[in-house]
């Protein structure tokens, strides 16, 4: 059985996920004992492969063309398809993001694979692999194993460890591409990358999120600066994306972002269940409420029942204390 | 234009699961099924195009006699048909893709749009397999779509991390539809009256065994309620002081 993890990567530099992928191969592997490479797709990508001998791949094919440079659902898939076939890849592992949820569901129809979506944990066991995800927004798990001869993963970002960057660098070997015009009858043709300096919502490490007690749009200022000391990413609960108070892609919940960060802060939000569907398997879950009652407090580790006006400009001022930011 | 949506029938986003007797799937009684909230989205956008554009709007929905339910909530929004691919064992998404794509294989059909994702599963995968079973260009998670019905064109954004990216393709393709793509139309009683005379097809599909099999569902470990630190700002130093030495997040 051999082993292939999907390297996502833009404009010549690998998503956090894309290492996060590629330790969840190698420890497959070393589970199954199979062999774990890695498929690396885009242009110029040739000389950023050996990057992920680090995360413990040894072995990179890399996919490099300029026509490559931006995802094309259609060319990347076949891509991804003919390298599976052709160096007879059974187990594919891609990340569960927007790029990984589109290509993976596109090989997975070309190769006749069961697709297991979004796992929060793989195990190798016995020659075969168990999959765990969560369904029903998180309100239930399940197990589950892929019967088909070619199988697809998709990993939920932020849960998998990367390891820590050592080992050798990987070698690479260039695929040869065999591409015609038709095959990129759908390509995106511009990127436009929104809110620079903080991070996005489905890969941050730490989000403030704020909801419709605290009144109006301008009052978010306020978990903007709780953001950027946490160097955190900014959500919002639907009532306030309905409210037209934030864009709809700062939603966290069952029809918004599903997250888990190490630390999720809620200011003013009282918890629906739509809400805690998305951000309940957060590590850290801190409320601030001025309603001792809100549900929110029920999953919440740490609870201030306060009013946000006068506890987020706290918090903010010590936490740039204790990160000597002030 | 021919137009498709295809639409599945989910729990209420309020359901509190339970996992069923036979701890595979979850206990069915008492829960409250609707349209898939992002199915609205994909709705909305094709009726859209028939105002626009004129045609006819098929739904398709693959699953038990109940799924005629949501084929009914989209006929009251709008649109002229639908069809139940009528099966008790609806697999994974592979095998969803598989019946839809067998029933839309000769059926013309210009654009077929999906929602980006169930709210049951939440595999976000079918309307992009289904593209590929047909051979068709696809783009996911779309926020803004324009068609051009003469130059055969669309020019859609999806949603990425942290941004959009822009898809072109040509007519025909798949949509999957995100949030924010538009308003869903409230269905009128006219609307409503009216979809009870419109037709829905029942077709029977092929068997497509499913290709990924659940050993076992629960719940996940329930959390505890934490520790409520205070009521008021004063409350502030011991948080930074949990995050610090107990969470160890800062
Ligand atoms: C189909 C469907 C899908 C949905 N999907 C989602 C989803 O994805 N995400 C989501 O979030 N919701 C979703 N919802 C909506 C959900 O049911 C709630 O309505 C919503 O989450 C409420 O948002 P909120 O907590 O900001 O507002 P509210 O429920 O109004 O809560 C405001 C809170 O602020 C507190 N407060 C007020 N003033 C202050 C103050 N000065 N200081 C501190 N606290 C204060 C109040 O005590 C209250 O708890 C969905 C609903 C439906 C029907
Ligand atoms: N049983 C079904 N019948 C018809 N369409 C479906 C069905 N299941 C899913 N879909 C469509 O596929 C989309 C994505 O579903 P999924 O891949 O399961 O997250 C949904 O938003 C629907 O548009």
């Amino acid at each position: 059985m051999k082993i292939l993890a999907f390297a996502e990567q833009h404009d010549g530099k690998f998503k956090k996920v894309a290492f996060e992928v590629a330790h969840a191969a190698a420890q497959l592997a070393g589970q199954l004992g199979a062999e774990a490479v890695a498929v690396v797709i885009g242009k110029g990508v040739e000389k950023i492969a050996p990057e992920l001998g680090g995360y413990g791949i040894q072995k990179v094919y890399a996919a490099d063309d300029d026509r490559l440079a931006l995802y094309s659902s259609t060319a990347y898939g076949k891509v991804l398809a003919n390298a599976a076939e052709s160096l007879s890849l059974d187990v594919i592992l891609l990340p569960a993001s927007a790029m990984g949820k589109d290509l993976g569901a596109r090989v997975a129809a070309k190769l006749k694979a069961g697709l297991a979506a979004d796992c929060i944990a793989l195990r190798g066991e016995g020659g075969s692999i168990l999959a765990t995800r969560p369904v029903y927004a998180g309100k239930a798990l399940i197990d589950l194993k892929v019967n088909s001869p070619k199988k697809v993963f998709t990993l939920r970002p932020n849960v998998f460890s990367p390891g820590s960057a050592n080992g050798l660098p990987a070698s690479v070997e260039k695929l040869s591409l065999n591409l015609q015009d038709s095959d990129f009858s759908s390509k995106v043709t511009a990127v436009s990358i929104a809110k620079a300096g903080r991070p996005d919502l489905t890969e941050a490490d730490i989000i403030v999120s704020g909801g419709r007690g605290l009144g109006a749009p301008e009052n978010f200022k306020m978990i903007e600066e709780l953001a950027d000391v946490f160097g955190a990413a900014v959500g919002a609960s639907r009532a306030v994306v309905d409210a037209g108070w934030r864009p709809h892609d700062d939603q966290v919940g069952q029809t918004g972002k599903t997250v888990s960060p190490s630390l999720y802060v809620a200011v003013a939000i009282s918890g629906a269940i739509q809400h805690l569907a998305g951000m309940s398997s957060s590590k850290y879950i801190v409320a601030i409420n001025k309603d001792k009652d809100a549900p929110i407090f029920q999953i919440a580790d740490y609870g201030i029942v306060g009013d946000a006006f006068e506890v987020v400009p706290e918090l903010t001022a010590q936490m740039k204390k204790a990160l000597g930011k002030d | 234009m021919k137009l498709f949506v295809c639409v599945n029938q989910v729990p209420d986003t309020e359901t509190r699961v339970k996992v069923g007797q036979d701890g595979k799937t979850i206990d069915r009684s008492e829960i409250n099924l609707i349209l898939n909230p992002y199915d609205e989205f994909a709705v909305e956008a094709a009726l859209q195009l028939k105002d626009k554009n004129g045609g006819e709007v098929t739904y398709v929905s693959v699953g038990r006699d109940s799924n005629k339910e949501v084929l009914r909530k989209a006929l009251a929004m709008g649109g002229d048909k639908g069809i139940l691919v009528k099966t008790d064992s609806v697999g994974d998404s592979y095998s969803v893709a598989s019946m839809i794509a067998s029933a839309l294989k000769d059926s013309g059909a210009d654009m077929i749009f999906f929602g980006k994702q169930s709210i049951d599963y939440d595999d976000s995968a079918i309307g992009t397999m289904v593209a590929e079973m047909l051979g068709l260009p696809s783009a996911s998670v779309v926020v803004k779509l324009d068609v051009d019905e003469g130059a055969k064109k669309v020019v859609c954004e999806r949603e990425i991390e942290g941004g959009k990216e822009t898809v072109e393709m040509t007519i025909p393709c798949v949509i999957t539809a995100q949030k924010g793509l538009n308003e869903p139309r409230y269905p009128s009683l006219k609307g409503i009256m009216a979809a009870k005379s419109k037709p829905i097809q029942e077709v029977t599909p092929s068997a497509v065994d499913s290709l990924v099999e659940v050993t076992e569902m629960r719940k996940p470990p329930a959390k505890q309620a934490g520790k409520i630190l205070g009521t008021d700002k004063t409350a502030v130093p011991e948080l930074v002081r949990l995050l610090h030495e107990e969470a160890k997040v800062i």
